[in-house]
């Protein structure tokens, strides 16, 4: 049940921080789908693995290629729904720690808790990385056959 | 009046100026325009783009242009315009003169959100995140009211003031102070989360998503300057938090 819940309100979240950002209307709907999906993705693979790096890895990935879809749909560009989907995955929580730690002295807890940071946003590269190389071999293969 | 390369290499800068200040990743400012100059005829482009300026050259002709970029801020739906402008030039449906008159056109109007819409977002971005980072239900009414009021103060300075990573620490502080009130009166319970979920509307996350993909794509100036604006951001909502710390 919270997991439902938690999924629908990733949908909601993604469409409001596209109206932050100023997305075209017509893309708001695509991009909480894209959204929801990859915190959907992020979920079951915290669940199966315990772990929060694969997790962000597999769901970077997930967002970029239903980022991909939705571009090709819409005929937008890419980061209009990349951008939004992704805010959920922002590591705000060890950030917040590594500041506060900081804050009070403590500075060996906060270089872990930053180094925490640092992973996981590479490992939201990572994902992205591989997501932008299916997605640029998919649009070779796919404008060939148009032609 | 302009002759026809001086109007080319207008159109091709106006459209990557408008792409930058919008916010939009180096890769497709570049697609663009060269797509736009290669529409209107020129064989062999020379475009070199960073996040503060850009420079078109047309071999043949003896032409060259630079357009520096001073201002950069967040539409993308401005991005999105520029990009079926420039389609729809490539596929003859606009010739080289309306297009740089929409172009001229878009930089003046584009339909954006009212602040009200936009001040309910911020809520809803603050509030559903609590909830899906695990916060309490009961924590809500604290979330909104530390999110909306950040937001508020973060778009009012923004608008009066050009006061970069200013305004960002300003509402984080503001968002701190207010989550600290309202756990002292009882209003609500888990300081870090409200701090946490009130940060998430202002979460850099145009420049953080444009850093990795420049950086990736081998824009490599760009990609290192949009990551140290990530990060300067970050920093001053960091240190906008930090502040509070002291008075726990």
């Amino acid at each position: 049940m919270t997991t439902i819940i938690s999924i629908a309100l990733s949908y909601l979240a993604t469409v409001a921080f596209g109206i932050l950002i100023n997305i075209p209307r017509k893309a708001l709907h695509s991009c909480g789908l894209v959204g929801a999906f990859g915190w959907a993705i992020y979920l079951a693979i915290k669940a199966i693995t315990f772990g929060v790096m694969l997790a962000n890895v597999c769901s970077a990935f997930a967002i970029g290629i239903g980022a991909m879809m939705a571009a090709q749909r819409h005929r937008m560009p890419m980061i209009l729904f990349n951008i939004p989907s992704l805010v959920p995955l922002v590591p705000g929580g060890q950030a917040y720690r590594a500041v506060q730690n900081f804050a009070l002295g403590n500075n060996d807890l906060a270089i872990e808790y930053l180094i925490q940071v640092t992973m996981i946003a590479a490992a939201i590269a990572m994902g992205f990385l591989v997501a932008e190389i299916i997605a640029q071999a998919y649009f070779k293969f796919w404008t060939k056959q148009k032609r | 009046m302009l002759n026809k390369n001086e109007m080319i290499v207008d159109t091709v800068l106006l459209a990557g100026k408008i792409m930058i200040e919008s916010g939009s990743d180096m890769t497709r400012v570049h697609d663009t325009m060269e797509r736009i100059a290669r529409s209107a005829g020129v064989v062999d482009p020379r475009i070199f783009e960073t996040t503060t300026g850009i420079v078109m050259s047309i071999p043949t002709k003896k032409t060259a242009e630079v357009q520096p970029v001073l201002s950069r801020s967040i539409d993308l739906e401005k991005v999105a315009r520029v990009n079926a402008i420039s389609r729809a030039f490539a596929n003859k449906e606009l010739s080289l003169k309306e297009t740089h008159e929409n172009l001229q056109a878009l930089t003046l109007a584009v339909p954006v959100f009212s602040f009200r819409s936009q001040l309910l977002a911020a809520i809803v971005v603050g509030c559903t995140l609590s909830i899906m980072y695990g916060g309490y239900w009961g924590d809500l009414g604290a979330t909104a009211l530390a999110s909306g009021l950040g937001f508020t103060i973060y778009s009012k300075i923004n608008r009066h003031f050009r006061f970069r990573f200013g305004s960002e620490f300003i509402a984080a502080f503001t968002i701190a102070v207010t989550a600290l009130l309202c756990v002292r009166s009882g209003f609500g319970k888990s300081l870090d989360m409200i701090i946490i979920a009130g940060l998430m509307p202002l979460v850099p996350g145009v420049p953080i998503t444009n850093a990795v993909r420049d950086l990736l794509a081998g824009h490599i100036l760009s990609g290192i300057a949009r990551g140290i604006e990530a990060l300067l951001v970050a920093a001053a909502l960091g240190t906008g938090v930090a502040v509070i710390f002291r008075y726990l």
